[in-house]
């Protein structure tokens, strides 16, 4: 399949320069995040909050802030950066559009570790059950990957071993709901599937940031073998590239990434499908361009996507995932409707 | 740079492709990879470029093993186009002609003005210079082998390996593209190019290496190669041939005994 004709239209406008388009989606995120902060339930006055954090103070509206707002919007802008990054990577490696970052498994893997933690009821034992079980199931499943799909296993074994991941991992939460203790447990269990950014502290943040740094260079220094990657796997390869590494690199890098973003948030899906094919015709659709563009452009959704929830006047407060799906699911009937015409 | 391949032999399962091939090219030289459908010219030419390990056999690179020269360094020397080859994303076409410069890349650096002055030279050796607004989804089956070319060109390898690279072409591009690359071997770099055409491909090439059966039926000049009986062996068909203003051209005439054999083929 090729995207070429689609594209021709946009390909033909003016390109953006990419420090211009990096540029303004970093300022997008940051003001983004600004106002993250500024959007809550609790009535808060932002500059005196940061006053009173600043110094140290131990006032309510300091207390919001470090405690409420400042995981929420800071988290908000790191998973959606690993979703929009890990998202690009893969479609580059597959050089398919459809592809998403829970293609090959891992978050499927992280949600039911951290499914198996509420089942178990540890989720009140320690503060960081949750990500932690997560965060172990995202392990497994990399590992399982590179046990199904081993060295000099080609692109299609690994996206058949990431469906029988998935499916695994879908079919153990699902026993896990079905033999839930009560339905009150299992209403937890759902509602966390959902994907939301609500109630994270910031010892979160801390668990979570090193692995996502480390998954997010280990995918930006793919770039270029992605780049290669256009015209082919031998062609990559004649230009120097090793097609074996850049796989595992990639899948260590999507793993880390996104297997703890989905420990800390549960499921949001879309951002890391829509994102990079939004901004792909924006770098000359090069794959190697598009990661870092991506990262920002997906934290700046997931920001803007966490703030709407919080301004929607719907109680209880819809769920993330719940309302990225809700604007993702028409974007991929549109894709599809114009890709349909390639076949 | 001098490439030579001793005993390869390649199979795919218990089918043999390749069996005890020999084959060298250097610098200066233009080589033209010929034989029928499933002759193993595209294995060869993998195999040549570092892309297939043979099941048994050597590939020497001046000399070294490809490991011993390092996959940044081979893909700096040997440059490969390959048969049809995909383009998975709609890029502008300048775009696609840079990715030629990637073994040559630094890291988080882009192009610096080597690299975009042999993506100058190779844009307009190919003759894409007036495709280079438009992206590859626009472009004709034949401009986009051209633009292929450039990107294959613009690596500037010792060594250019071009799997079937006129297949798609026109007469007149076909020519172009010829002319190019005995130009290009002309100023001191080594060209493999397999080919079905054996008029351009004796007009063209230095030398003719004859593939049919996984084996080298002949190899040599034109002239030795192109023989009747090595033509009827290697294609099953007799060849209508001549020259005319000192170009010499192949025609296939009806092969008598093909009806007989798709008969038995497919009884």
């Amino acid at each position: 399949m090729t995207v070429a004709a689609m594209a021709g239209e946009a390909a033909r406008e003016p390109m953006l320069r990419y420090g211009v388009l990096a540029g303004t989606l970093a300022v997008l995120v940051v003001i983004l995040f600004g106002v993250s902060l500024a959007v809550g339930y609790a009535p808060l006055d932002l500059p005196q909050a940061l006053r009173d954090a600043a110094s140290g103070r131990q006032t309510a509206d300091g207390l919001v802030l470090i405690e409420l707002r400042l995981p929420r919007a800071l988290l908000g802008g790191l998973v959606g950066f690993s979703l929009g990054i890990t998202g690009a990577a893969l479609q580059g490696l597959m050089r398919n559009p459809l592809a998403e970052p829970g293609i090959i498994g891992v978050s499927g893997a992280a949600a039911l570790g951290a499914v198996v933690v509420f089942y178990f009821g540890l989720a009140g034992t320690l503060a960081l059950a949750l990500p932690l079980g997560g965060i172990a199931g995202a392990i497994v499943a990399t590992l399982m990957l590179y046990a199904l799909a081993g060295r000099g296993a080609g692109t299609m074994t690994l996206i058949l071993a990431g469906v029988a991941i998935n499916s695994f991992a879908g079919a153990l939460t699902a026993l896990a709901l079905n033999l839930s203790p009560n339905p009150y447990a299992a209403l937890e269990i759902v509602f966390w599937l959902m994907g939301s950014l609500a109630d994270r502290s910031l010892p979160y943040v801390w668990l979570v940031v090193p692995l996502m740094l480390i998954g997010w260079t280990l995918l930006l220094a793919a770039g270029p073998a992605l780049d290669g990657l256009t015209l082919g796997e031998d062609t990559a390869r004649s230009l120097g590239f090793d097609l074996d590494r850049l796989r595992w690199q990639l899948v260590g890098g999507a793993g880390l990434a996104v297997g703890s973003a989905v420990a800390v948030t549960g499921a949001i899906g879309f951002v890391g499908f829509v994102v990079p094919h939004l901004l792909r015709p924006l770098v000359g659709y090069r794959p190697g361009r598009l990661l870092f563009v991506s990262g920002l452009g997906g934290a700046a959704l997931t920001l803007a996507a966490d703030i709407a929830v919080r301004l929607l006047p719907t109680r209880p407060e819809l769920k993330l995932g719940v309302v990225t799906a809700i604007i993702g699911a028409p974007f991929l009937f549109s894709l599809i409707y114009r890709l349909r015409g390639e076949e | 740079m001098h490439i030579e391949a001793q005993g390869i032999e390649v199979r795919f399962g218990a089918t043999p492709l390749l069996r005890d091939v020999a084959f060298s090219v250097r610098t200066g030289e233009m080589i033209g990879l010929i034989g029928p459908n499933g002759a193993g010219k595209t294995t060869l030419l993998r195999v040549i470029a570092n892309l297939r390990a043979p099941d048994s056999g050597t590939v020497r690179y001046d000399g070294r093993s490809a490991a011993g020269i390092g996959k940044r360094d081979l893909a700096r020397r040997i440059a490969y186009l390959a048969q049809n080859a995909a383009v998975h994303w709609p890029m502008p076409i300048d775009t696609l002609v840079a990715l030629g410069r990637l073994p040559h890349r630094r890291p988080l650096q882009g192009l610096n003005a080597a690299d975009r002055d042999a993506i100058e030279r190779a844009v307009a050796a190919a003759d894409v210079a007036a495709l280079r607004m438009r992206t590859i989804g626009e472009v004709s089956a034949g401009e986009r082998m051209r633009v292929l070319l450039a990107r294959a060109l613009a690596v500037e390898a010792d060594i250019l390996l071009a799997d079937e690279p006129i297949a798609a072409l026109d007469s007149l591009h076909q020519l172009q593209v010829m002319d190019l690359l005995r130009t290009t071997a002309r100023r001191g770099r080594g060209v493999v190019v397999v080919l079905h055409d054996l008029s351009l491909a004796a007009r063209f090439c230095d030398r003719l290496v004859l593939l049919y059966g996984g084996g080298v039926l002949s190899e040599g000049s034109p002239r030795s190669v192109l023989t009747d009986d090595h033509l009827v062996r290697a294609y099953g068909v007799e060849m209508v041939r001549g020259e005319q203003d000192g170009l010499p051209f192949f025609l296939p005439r009806q092969a008598p005994a093909q009806a007989g054999q798709s008969h038995s083929n497919s009884a």
